[in-house]
């Protein structure tokens, strides 16, 4: 361009590798565009800034861009067409008038063309046949000697035809040819339709066994095309037979199994010894690449195949899908049963083939996979052989009968509650199942946070199961396994509102301690949540979002907790047994156990014993309740039998016989004794183990009545006695893990990695993205001003403008009305002028 | 005497309301001493007046450690009076002039003792036992006995011995805090994990955990936010329906 409109930003220094992007500029150029752009854009609003009524484009289509332009034409035509049907048009004369052609109607004409032409060789058609073009334009002779039949050459080699005789003779045989094309095309439509006719007949009998041969059939031959193309479709979405993997062997998959479990122990091991954390930060190995980490786990409910019903798309859910083929009968029986065993079969093969790539995916899923087995089968039992299914019992059909297919998730608890009431653990399991199911987080966007809460509820529910004068243990015992399905799916929410219900029960405790001084053991409903964690999650992990609060939380209760009653103390051996069945992996040390365990022993002896032991908190060697398991009827001891406590006797104690409370304070001895055993097995390979377990060795052999107690008793006593005693006693003097050598400090320079030159390399990553974003912001801050500016400057001069032009138009017309005037008067003057001259 | 509640509470208050406005605060000698060898809390809580006794007004106790010695045992990581005990314990152990068979028999102690403790006292006393390896560095064979015998069937330390001297601590080894490296605690097992290797030179500030509560360590962990949540991978069959699982033999359902 011209040198002259050029700005040339000059460069003080030259710096290899900096990139400019400004160092020439049109200024001119650049000014001019931004007055085109502020003359199409600003002063059109500004002109337009008093003016309500709008300019409104009804033309169809006009600024849709996804139409192109021929089809917006043809669509304007058609609706144009469509406005004007109907409307008479009484100028228009002949329209009821057809266009013939030899007598037909060339409407008709051209519809029927198509179908002819469409299996007529095209190439025919198209391009001149040989003979033609040697006759028409010559061709080379040698070629058309060539391509005369050899019959032709022998008769008439030596006389040439004359020119007439030829053209005559190539007539002929063009119409030959052409009456035999004719006559094979007519042949080849008649077995067409024949073989159409004749699949018809076959079509019901052929199931889609070998689809590929099948489609190739259906390629040769070419039905009405409505039908054809529903045909074509649908085998398009139809499963190909994939190269599926062979089938394993029992053996094989008994081993993928076991190396899967394998797998996962060792996951658990290294959690359990808490290294390297930060590997265990990086765990997203865990997620397949695809996962969209919205807790979507590949189910099999939501991997239906796409398919075609009476040519529209089958849309419908499954389980609707179950009911219809139920009521339509056996009309479609026959298709649809294999059909659906198709179905069936291929969804079979497609879980294999999932399961194969298991390995690949991950852990979760197949976790998941694992998991739900069972309910799976059980599930595709209810959607795809429901008839079968229903028919072999009718007791659960009845009972299914009365429940809907669907659920909404509920959205309160209330609702949830009034959702199970009244229903049979199997009932409420099976509607559990169906909300999970037809609420997959798959299906709609807002599910997962409405199957989060369901969790809540679910727990909520059980609490209240729990805290009934009569706990349903049973619903409970059931209502575990959609517990952990939906804790699979969603692990921070479930962990979430688990932590809640501790976080409530810990504070809750802390506050009768902080009033009264001491508190009281919570209700079997915390005790069944602490149970539930110890199912939902792994307890031997060194640290655990859920199950270390747990610990602490049953550690306050060992230790804080008064024991005034029998319950009490059943309530402390539950939490005994929950710390022992947490611990029983990790053989983690738990001093509050073996404390409660002597403190157990203690309250079951007679109070004037003379003491070589110290029990500690919330036990006294002194004090009120202090013979709570001390039993002295010799009628009760011999009659005892060891019995499993019923949970449920921490809310009903009251009513119970003397013997039987009797009974159930030796059998909570008895427990006791087991612990005592179990605990001495657990903590083997600790160093001090002898010092820990002293105190109870001395209650155990110098304190305890043994002779007094059953024979069965003894037995436990004496199990117990002997885990403590066969403990080899070995001590290795400590040594401290030697030093790492420190290194030597060097001087070597430290090389950081320049990305890009002329910015502050200081700082992390974070701190620098947020001062590359403060940076950005600046700009854009200066420019927005700076067009600002420039606009209102446009404004202005658009304005001064307008009032120029304004003052102009007004002073040329003051000078024109002067100028009339003047003239006006000259005029008058020259009359009055010559008025006094007449 | 005075009845154990007024005791307590008198003992409570005496160091700093009444000793420092008496004219002649070793007249409370006689009672504090008296209080001292009752045994129990209020043992614990006369330490106070007795420890501004010999500090500031020159009160020679003969034997006041071996009676401090013999103050510990089982009931001192629970009692309420905790912090304040183990405040001046540690200001009564801060002498580098102690003997180490002393310091010793009181770090054998305290950590025989920790084998019962909850785990927001072990938090803070194995800091302690640390802060007391660094004072005095003959402790250290207590950790670290290279050369020692290879195998012993009983721990030489007598735990019963009232004299700390003849307590034989320091032929002894560390294994109570061995044991609880394996406490169900993480913050616990960490801590003990400490003395495997090496002590750092500077000592761990103790004041913060004097007065930790259960509550507060629990709240600590609940507030932590996981990044990804561990999962139970074992079928669930019911409430006790897990392998082994000891409940199944013990309770019943109904």
């Amino acid at each position: 361009s011209n040198p002259f409109e050029v700005k040339v930003n000059r460069q003080k220094f030259d710096i290899l590798g900096r990139k400019t992007k400004n160092d020439v500029g049109l200024p001119g150029v650049s000014r001019s565009k931004a007055i085109k752009k502020r003359n199409q854009t600003l002063l059109k609003e500004y002109k337009e800034r008093e003016k309500t009524n709008v300019f409104k484009d009804k033309r169809f289509g006009e600024y849709n861009t996804k139409i192109t332009p021929e089809e917006k034409m043809i669509r304007r035509f058609a609706l144009e067409r469509q406005q004007n049907y109907g409307k008479k048009n009484i100028y228009n004369l002949n329209e009821d008038e057809e266009l013939t052609h030899y007598g037909q109607s060339l409407a008709e004409i051209e519809k029927l063309n198509d179908i002819v032409d469409s299996d007529s060789d095209t190439e025919e058609r198209g391009t001149l046949s040989a003979e033609l073009t040697a006759a028409h334009f010559g061709g080379g002779g040698g070629l058309l000697r060539k391509k005369v039949s050899s019959e032709q050459q022998d008769e008439e080699e030596e006389k040439p035809k004359s020119r007439k005789e030829l053209i005559k003779e190539m007539i002929a045989k063009s119409k030959q040819e052409k009456q035999e094309r004719q006559t094979r095309r007519e042949s080849a439509l008649e077995l067409t339709e024949k073989l159409d006719k004749d699949w018809k007949e076959i079509q019901t009998l052929i199931a889609r066994k070998t689809p590929k041969s099948e489609k190739k059939d259906k390629e040769v031959e070419k039905p009405k095309p409505d039908e054809y193309d529903m045909i074509v479709r649908e085998l398009g979405f139809e499963m190909k037979a994939k190269p599926s993997e062979r089938l394993k062997t029992e053996e094989e998959l008994a081993k993928e199994e076991q190396a899967r479990l394998q797998k996962l122990e060792a996951d658990r091991l290294r959690r359990m010894r808490g290294i390297d954390e930060q590997a265990n930060k990086k765990r997203p190995s865990h997620m397949s690449a695809d996962d969209l980490a919205d807790g979507f786990i590949l189910d099999k409910d939501d991997r239906r195949l796409l398919s075609y019903k009476d040519g529209k798309i089958n849309i419908e859910n499954e389980e609707e899908e179950g009911e219809e083929e139920e009521e339509e009968g056996e009309e479609e029986d026959n298709e649809n049963e294999e059909e659906s065993q198709e179905e069936s079969a291929s969804e079979n093969e497609e879980d294999d083939a999932a399961d194969s790539h298991s390995d690949l995916e991950s852990d979760l899923e197949s976790e998941e996979e694992a998991a739900g087995n069972k309910e799976e089968k059980k599930h595709k039992g209810n959607e795809n052989e429901s008839q079968v299914v229903e028919k072999l019992d009718p007791k659960r059909e009845a009972a299914k009968s009365e429940l809907p297919y669907t659920f909404a998730v509920p959205e309160s608890y209330e609702t949830f509650k009034s959702l199970l009431a009244g229903r049979t653990i199997e009932q409420q399991l099976i509607i559990l199942e169906r909300v999970q199911k037809c609420n997959h987080p798959s299906l709609a966007v807002g599910n997962k946070a409405k199957l989060e809460k369901l969790f809540g509820f679910l727990l909520e529910y059980i609490g209240e199961l729990a805290t009934l004068d009569l706990p349903e243990l049973r619903t409970i015992d059931k209502l575990v396994l959609p517990l952990y399905n939906l804790c699979q799916m969603f692990p921070e929410a479930a962990s979430d509102s688990i932590k809640f219900i501790l976080r409530d029960a810990a504070h809750d405790l802390e506050e009768v301690i902080e009033v009264k001084g001491r508190a009281t053991f919570p209700g079997l409903d915390t005790l069944v949540y602490l149970k539930i964690i110890s199912l939902l999650f792994p307890t031997s992990d060194f640290w655990h979002p859920v199950v270390t609060p747990a610990f602490m939380y049953m550690s306050q209760l060992l230790t804080k907790c008064r024991i005034t009653t029998l319950q009490d103390v059943i309530k402390g051996l539950f939490i005994c047994c929950l710390f022992l069945e947490y611990v029983s992996l990790s053989r983690r040390f738990v001093p509050e156990l073996i404390n409660f365990l002597l403190g157990i022993l203690h309250i079951s002896l007679p109070k004037n014993q003379a003491q070589g032991y110290t029990v500690v908190h919330p036990f006294t060697p002194v004090g009120k309740n202090l013979e709570l398991l001390f039993v002295c009827d010799k009628e009760d001891l011999k009659s005892w039998e060891k019995q499993n406590v019923p949970l449920s006797i921490v809310t009903r104690l009251k009513e119970t016989s003397k013997t039987e409370i009797n009974h159930i304070r030796l059998s909570c001895l008895a427990l006791c004794f087991d612990l005592i055993k179990k605990c001495a097995a657990l903590y083997e390979s600790l160093p001090s183990l002898h010092e820990i377990m002293h105190p109870v060795r001395i209650l155990l052999t110098q304190h305890v009545p043994v002779n007094e107690y059953p024979e069965k008793m003894q037995e436990w006593y004496h199990s117990a006695l002997k885990e403590l005693e066969n403990k080899v006693k070995h001590y290795t003097p400590l040594i401290c893990e030697k030093k790492k050598p420190v290194p030597l400090k060097q001087y070597t320079p430290k090389i950081v990695k320049v990305l890009e030159f002329g910015r502050k390399q200081a700082g992390s990553k974070k701190e620098q993205e947020r001062k590359q974003l403060i940076q950005r912001h600046k700009r854009e801050l200066k420019g927005a001003i700076r067009e600002i500016r420039k606009d209102n400057q446009f404004l202005a001069r658009m304005q001064l403008s307008e009032i120029m032009e304004r003052d102009s138009a007004r002073k040329r017309k003051v000078k024109e009305l002067l100028g009339s005037l003047a003239t006006q008067e000259g005029e008058w003057k020259a009359m009055k002028r010559k008025k006094l001259k007449s | 005497q005075l009845p154990t509640g007024l005791y307590k509470k008198v003992l409570v208050i005496l160091h700093d309301s009444v000793l420092p406005y008496m004219n002649e605060p070793t007249l409370m000698m006689d009672f504090l001493t008296v209080a001292y060898g009752i045994g129990g809390a209020i043992s614990l809580l006369a330490l106070n007046g007795l420890f501004i006794l010999i500090h500031q007004h020159n009160l020679e106790y003969p034997d006041f450690y071996k009676k401090l010695y013999s103050l510990l045992d089982p009931s001192i990581y629970h009692v309420k009076y905790r912090a304040r005990f183990f405040h001046l314990t540690d200001l009564f152990l801060s002498s580098s002039h102690l003997p180490a068979y002393l310091v010793a028999a009181f770090i054998k102690r305290l950590s025989r003792l920790a084998l019962t403790a909850p785990p927001e006292a072990l938090l803070m006393i194995i800091p302690f036992i640390c802060n007391l390896f660094r004072r005095h560095p003959a402790c250290r064979v207590l950790v670290h006995r290279p050369g020692g015998p290879a195998d012993m069937s009983e721990d030489p330390y007598v735990m019963e011995q009232e004299e700390p001297s003849e307590s034989r601590a320091l032929e002894s080894s560390l294994w109570e805090i061995q044991s609880l490296q394996n406490h169900y605690h993480p913050d616990v097992a960490k801590a003990a994990a400490v003395l495997n290797q090496s002590l750092s030179e500077i000592e761990d500030d103790i004041s913060g955990l004097l007065e930790l509560s259960a509550y507060e360590l629990f709240d600590k962990e609940v507030k932590k936010k996981a990044v990804d949540v561990a999962l139970e991978f074992e079928q669930v069959r019911g409430l006790f329906g897990k392998k082994n699982d000891i409940f199944a033999e013990h309770f019943s359902l109904d």
